[in-house]
């Protein structure tokens, strides 16, 4: 009898087993390996080379380069989305006019193709006739190089990824906020706590396991967030705004070199792993892996 | 000093709410109006559908379009299928070796498999699916998130129930069919919506795995449309955003409320 049960509950499994053993462990595994490995050209036969293609990597200022700025990405949008996100649900949970509406607009970006919109973004950046620089030249300001200028590009992308987060991870703290007690802001009033004293002493400590988890998300899309490099900046100028994945890409697809391309993923592996122990570390598990 | 924090805060709301919607306004103006009403606003301006003919006659928008509903049909059929079997044997199945199971499940949460477009386009181009809907599928045809949310759902069904299920002589796949995936329903609905915006909108595995127009979603289709090499113009790029954009933008304005409750029933589970 168990050994039946068995059976069938591996059967069950074996549709999605296979398949995430096919395109997740079994080529994350064969990462390593090609990382240790180099052949002339792809359809030579490769050889192995023990840490050469990691001594290239320590040597390539670019990998650097994009480390740092990846880095910095993560910085400048992880607290900005997750700051913004609770403003945001806390408007559209509180007594405000209109409230469906700017919920929908809060939320749009959410379901917008990222690739598609960036096309829209490119034209609020463009020198002198784009948006941004028409509305500054408006209050005699002249607008900066927004893409162009290497000081400015990654910052460019990164009011862009927080827009498009910021609605996203909204969802989750209205989800929360709706289930604390009511009882608790009576309390708070009755004491007589203002706004500000009732959030960071009542609202934000409740919202901390929501919080952990949109941390952990907005900093798995730091790393995954690259389609908008496409349009906007190609990783320029000069991989002023390059990121990991798209330096991966380019590896890969453009300069052709799978074999240096793995070894930059088994460093998007690790980090990876580092977030996920992280997780593993500060969560709560029982509130969310019950 | 509290209205005054308070009228200040009304006023970013709203000024936030704008700024959100911006693009999207934008690419409002620039399709329906002349080319040369892109870069300057003007209560005048004259009203053209103009840009989305030449936006349709530039890029075979209907293949891209139909591409793409192809694809994401095919991921969320086979997810559906896939997850339900995995997330029922996780949450209702006891037997040796769950534990080790679902982490083996919960790793593709961490690890996407846009991580993994190197191995993967070789494992592609080895099983001869490079540019086919398949190859775009392939990857995706398991989510983890999609298990996972299914076993949270299948654990709450009642044991009462399922034993009096398995009385009626209901057993196996028709027990599961039957009795699990009705009650199921909101999460179906959830995780479905959530997988076709995903999909709808995924660009950079699509990109890697495509080569020709037989098999470009819109995405990748767009970001070639949109290059500033191909030389057309805002107005056009914007009516062309919109027609891309259109089928699932129209879809979350009917149903922004199932959306966005969706969203919310995905993310507290």
């Amino acid at each position: 009898m168990i050994r039946r049960l068995n059976l069938k509950a591996w059967l069950l499994l074996l549709p999605a087993l296979t398949l995430l053993v096919a395109f997740t462990h079994w080529p994350t595994l064969k990462t390593f390996w090609r990382s240790a490995t180099w052949a002339k050209s792809d359809v030579a036969p490769s050889q192995f080379v023990g840490l050469e293609n990691y001594e290239l990597l320590i040597e390539d200022p670019v990998f650097w380069q994009v480390i740092q700025n990846n880095f910095w990405y993560a910085v400048g949008t992880v607290p900005t989305s997750i700051a913004l996100a609770i403003g945001m649900a806390l408007w559209v949970n509180g007594k405000i006019r209109h409230k469906g509406l700017l919920r929908l607009a809060y939320f749009t970006p959410t379901i917008l193709p990222m690739i598609t919109v960036a096309n829209i973004w490119l034209f609020f950046y463009s020198p002198d006739i784009g948006l941004f620089d028409q509305l500054l030249r408006a209050v005699g300001i002249d607008g900066p190089n927004w893409l162009g200028d290497p000081d400015m590009a990654l910052g460019s992308l990164m009011a862009m990824t927080i827009w498009k987060e910021a609605g996203f991870f909204m969802i989750f703290y209205l989800a929360a906020l709706q289930t604390l007690s009511p009882e608790l802001y009576d309390a708070a009033k009755v004491e007589g706590a203002g706004p500000w004293r009732t959030f960071w002493r009542i609202t934000f400590p409740l919202l901390m396991p929501t919080t952990l988890f949109v941390l952990i998300n907005a900093l798995l899309n730091a790393f995954k967030l690259v389609d908008h490099l496409f349009i906007l900046t190609k990783g320029g100028p000069n991989n002023a705004s390059n990121l990991l994945l798209y330096y991966i890409y380019e590896t890969a697809f453009s300069f052709l070199d799978s074999y240096y391309a793995a070894t930059l993923t088994v460093v998007m592996l690790v980090a990876l792993a580092l977030i996920a122990l992280a997780q593993m570390l500060f969560f709560d598990r029982k509130i969310h892996y019950r | 000093m509290s209205t005054w924090f308070q009228l200040l805060s009304k006023l970013s709301a709203y000024l936030l709410g704008i700024i959100w919607v911006l693009p999207l306004l934008y690419a409002f103006w620039a399709a329906f109006h002349p080319p040369e009403y892109a870069t300057q606003f003007s209560l005048t301006a004259p009203l053209t559908l103009e840009n989305f003919v030449s936006a349709w006659d530039q890029a075979p928008f209907y293949r891209y379009m139909l591409n793409t509903i192809v694809i994401t049909t095919l991921i969320l059929v086979s997810q559906l299928f896939v997850c339900t079997l995995a997330g029922y044997a996780l949450a209702r199945e006891n037997f040796f070796g769950r534990g080790f199971a679902l982490a083996l499940v919960l790793t593709q949460l961490m690890v996407m498999p846009e991580v993994l477009i190197v191995e993967n386009y070789k494992t592609l181009s080895d099983l001869g699916q490079i540019d086919t809907y398949l190859g775009v599928g392939l990857p995706y045809l398991a989510s983890a998130f999609g298990i996972f949310l299914l076993r949270q759902t299948f654990k709450t069904v009642p044991q009462e129930l399922e034993d009096a299920a398995r009385v009626e002589g209901l057993s196996g796949l028709s027990l599961i069919w039957k009795v699990f995936v009705p009650l199921a329903f909101p999460t179906y609905l959830a995780f479905s919506l959530v997988s076709i915006s995903y999909h709808w909108n995924n660009f950079l595995w699509p990109l890697v795995v495509t080569n020709t127009v037989a098999s470009r979603p819109l995405t990748v289709g767009m970001a070639i449309f949109g290059a500033p090499e191909s030389g057309v113009d805002w107005s056009v790029i914007s009516a062309g955003t919109l027609i891309a954009i259109g089928p699932l933008l129209a879809l979350f304005l009917v149903f922004q409320r199932q959306f966005i409750q969706s969203f919310m029933h995905a993310g507290i589970k």
